[in-house]
Order: C-alpha cells, then sequence, then structure tokens
C-alpha cells in the first residue's frame, strides 16, 4: 500500500539524532528540537526505534543521558547492514514494511535498505524538521490507545522477557499474567477506536473493508446490526481495545460482516476465543453462524483462525467474497487461563 | 514424512502441555491442543517441508486434523503436481 500511515520512525544516530560522531568525539549534542518531534510523534502513537551502527552500551549511555531513551522501541545498534536492522525492527512490532520511515543522513545505507526493503520509505535526515507538517505522519485519529502505543510495547516486552525466564509450560505462565477479556457492545466512544481498528489492522482482518465513524454509527443504531469490541487486560496494564466484530442479523442466522484483531495480541491466543463465544451464542439463539472472508493477500492468518474455529466454506460470491458457516458443533470451553466477562444483550435482538 | 509430521505437532504441544499423548488418527484441534497461530505454522511448515502449496480451497480444517490427515493431504497435493514438488 503506498503511502500508508508511518507506525515507527527508524531513526540513525549519528549526524540525524545528534551533531557528531558518537566514537569519534564524545562531546555530541542533539539535533535543534529533537525532542520535540520525538514527544510530538509520540503523542500520535507513531512509534521510535533506531538503526545505529554504533557501540550499543555507549549509545545507550549517551541517549539516556539526554533523557530520550525510552522513547525507542528494540534499538538496534549493531555493527550490521541497516536493512537487518529494519528487518529486526519489523519483525520485532510486527508491522509491515510499508509502515516505516528510515532517517539516515548517509545515502549509502538509505540505498541499502532501500535496495533490500522496497516498501520502506527512506529519507534524507536533514528534514526531520519538516516531518510534523507531513500527511503520512498525521493519522486521522490519535485515540487514547494511540498516545498509549508505546507503553503497551514496552508491557509486551516486559511480558515476553518474563516467559522467556518462565520455566514450565505455557499454559501456567499465561494463568499467571491474570488476563481479563472483555467483550462489550460498543458506545458511541468506541467507535473512533473502532474505526482505527479497520484502517490498521491487515493480517488479521477478514475482509479488509474500512468503516468509518459515521457507517459505525449508523450500523449501531440500525437494530439489525450488533458492533463488539474487545479490551485485553493483564497484570503489566490493558492492551486496549484489540477486536472488533460487526454481526449482521439475518432470518434464521447471524453474519460476521468483518472480524479483526490487532496484531498486538497474536501471542495471547484470544482470536478463538470471541469466536467460541459467539459459536455459543448463536447455538444458544438456535441460530446459523455465517462469516465473510475476502483474501486480501496479507490475511491468510484470519482464514485459518475461521478454519481452526470450526468454520467451512459454503459459497464463494464474484466479488471475491467467500461465505462460511460454522457446524456450531464441538465448541471447546473457554480457556481458563482468561477472565472473560461479558457486556452483550441478546435477548432483547 | 508421517515422522517429521508427528515431531512438528509433538514438539509444539509439548510447549504448551508438556506429556501430551496423542495418536495419528486424534484430532488436535478438537483436543483444544492447537491454536490458530500454531495451525499458520503448521501449514506453512508443510508447504516448505514437503514442497506443496496449500491454497485458499485447501483450508478445510479434514486436511488438517490429524497426522494421518496431513499425511493424505500432502501426498494427495504432490500427486497434483502443484506448487512444483522440490526433491
Amino acid at each position: 500500500m503506498a503511502n500508508a500511515g508511518v507506525k515507527c520512525v527508524v531513526w540513525d544516530l549519528d549526524n540525524t539524532i545528534w551533531d557528531g560522531t558518537l566514537l569519534e568525539n564524545d562531546s555530541v549534542s542533539l539535533k535543534p528540537r529533537i525532542q520535540e518531534v520525538l514527544g510530538t510523534l509520540d503523542r500520535r502513537g507513531i512509534l521510535h526505534s533506531i538503526a545505529s551502527r554504533n557501540d550499543r552500551d555507549v549509545a545507550m549511555a549517551k541517549l539516556r543521558e539526554f533523557g530520550i531513551a525510552d522513547y525507542f522501541l528494540y534499538p538496534e545498534i549493531r555493527w550490521d547492514a541497516k536493512s537487518v536492522s529494519i528487518r529486526n525492527i519489523q519483525k520485532n512490532l510486527n508491522i509491515g514494511y510499508d509502515t516505516l520511515l528510515f532517517l539516515d543522513d548517509q545515502p549509502f545505507d538509505r540505498d541499502e535498505v532501500a535496495s533490500v526493503h522496497g516498501e520502506v520509505w527512506c529519507l534524507d535526515s536533514s528534514g526531520y524538521l519538516e516531518l510534523l507538517g507531513h500527511p503520512r505522519l498525521n493519522p486521522k485519529y490519535v485515540t487514547e490507545d494511540s498516545a498509549l502505543r508505546r507503553r503497551m510495547y514496552l508491557d509486551d516486552i516486559a511480558r515476553r522477557k518474563e516467559e522467556e525466564a518462565f520455566v514450565g509450560p505455557k499454559e501456567s505462565f499465561l494463568r499467571e499474567l491474570n488476563m481479563v477479556f472483555e467483550i462489550s457492545e460498543a458506545q458511541e466512544t468506541d467507535l473512533m477506536r473502532a474505526e482505527e481498528l479497520t484502517y490498521r489492522t491487515n493480517q488479521l482482518n477478514a475482509t479488509g473493508e474500512k468503516y468509518t465513524v459515521e457507517s459505525l454509527d449508523a450500523m449501531r443504531r440500525d437494530g439489525r446490526y450488533k458492533i463488539l469490541v474487545c479490551e485485553l487486560k493483564d497484570k503489566y496494564g490493558s492492551y486496549g481495545k484489540i477486536g472488533l466484530a460487526l454481526v449482521e442479523r439475518m432470518p434464521g442466522a447471524w453474519k460476521l460482516k468483518l472480524l479483526l484483531f490487532s496484531c498486538r495480541v497474536l501471542s495471547a491466543g484470544v482470536g478463538g476465543v470471541l469466536l467460541t463465544y459467539l459459536r455459543n451464542a448463536a447455538r444458544d439463539q438456535g441460530v446459523r453462524l455465517l462469516a465473510d472472508f475476502r483474501d486480501t493477500g496479507h490475511n491468510r492468518m484470519m482464514r485459518v483462525t475461521y478454519m481452526v474455529s470450526g468454520f467451512a466454506e459454503q459459497a464463494q460470491r464474484d466479488n471475491g467474497f467467500i461465505i462460511l458457516e460454522n457446524d456450531l458443533k464441538d465448541v471447546p470451553a473457554l480457556p481458563d487461563f482468561l477472565d472473560i466477562r461479558i457486556n452483550v444483550d441478546w435477548s432483547a435482538w | 514424512m508421517r515422522e517429521k509430521i508427528r515431531a512438528m505437532v509433538e514438539s509444539n504441544l509439548n510447549i504448551f502441555n508438556s506429556g501430551v499423548q496423542f495418536s495419528d488418527d486424534d484430532n488436535i484441534f478438537r483436543k483444544g491442543f492447537v491454536d490458530s497461530l500454531f495451525a499458520v505454522q503448521l501449514i506453512a511448515y508443510l508447504e516448505a517441508e514437503f514442497g506443496i502449496k496449500v491454497a485458499n480451497k485447501d483450508l478445510d480444517i479434514n486436511n488438517f486434523h490429524s497426522v494421518n490427515k496431513m499425511v493424505s493431504f500432502v501426498e494427495r497435493k504432490r500427486q497434483e503436481g502443484t506448487g512444483g514438488a522440490s526433491r
């Protein structure tokens, strides 16, 4: 996707974040107004990382001294090609290459990254003061979730560290996290985040359809639809609103017009939980359960999630949509490592 | 092939729940051993290891729900000759 919104800015250090070369001259100084640029982008929900060839300990100490070290997630300070650093950052954050902006003063490094990762937007770092005005760095919405995005990634890093140190089966680890998964009917205040989710999610998105706040609000008021939002919390904090489902009421059936999850919760295994809940609810209400799926080239994960949850292909439409149907058999128990809270009323629907 | 697939499933199940017992005919999905993240890894593994291409229409749980089902599926895909089986 050309001109996708930037989710992470990857900064070089020498002569980009600061003037001077750290290992040649200890008295480097921050570029003018760099803190303002970092802080403003951070509040917009845009992440920061680093790709620098430097001594890691020395560079991190310098960033701490300048008071800006906490802005950077998964900093890559190493002696490899920058394309390697970019790849590691992309993997760690689990976001698309087309949402990365790489800033470096060296044309060689920009070209090297561009030659390996054609989708990464590479810019000469001398223009850093113009970043704040660029449309790709001005997300349409800045929600509560966007302003907390870096905090959530930091929580996630803490989780992973603890998980790596944990000895024993994964289930015991998950149990120790005290996870709470809450499924609620969307309130008006959730709609902006809901729209944002339809624009931001790719891998775990069943159709790739975008919905605006206005269209979501119209659906919310229309008795034929239910909009469900999911929030996940654990002892480290909240992941925020990380899942969305649009359910359409049809004669004798419910259809999931859209199902999506933020890639932040990929490893928590909660994708299937909402589907398990909906399968039980549909069975209790005596209706069939259908779902729309459209192959967007990025969302096989979601097709597999449907498959694992007992959905099979029922019909194909000319417009690329596949209709899936659930057999509503063998619905597994909800996992006991999650405290599941439901704020949905099906009785009057 | 059976041994490789079995080892792949086993190594992942053991991360989640040590000492799990299952036969080549057991439905690993119904038993709740497998989540969608692992299913994606499993499909990617079958493609890479056995040189097949899993199309959207193949994404049917009946092709993957046990070790034996996966073996038959891979053999069938190889006979169809899709994806240029690598040797």
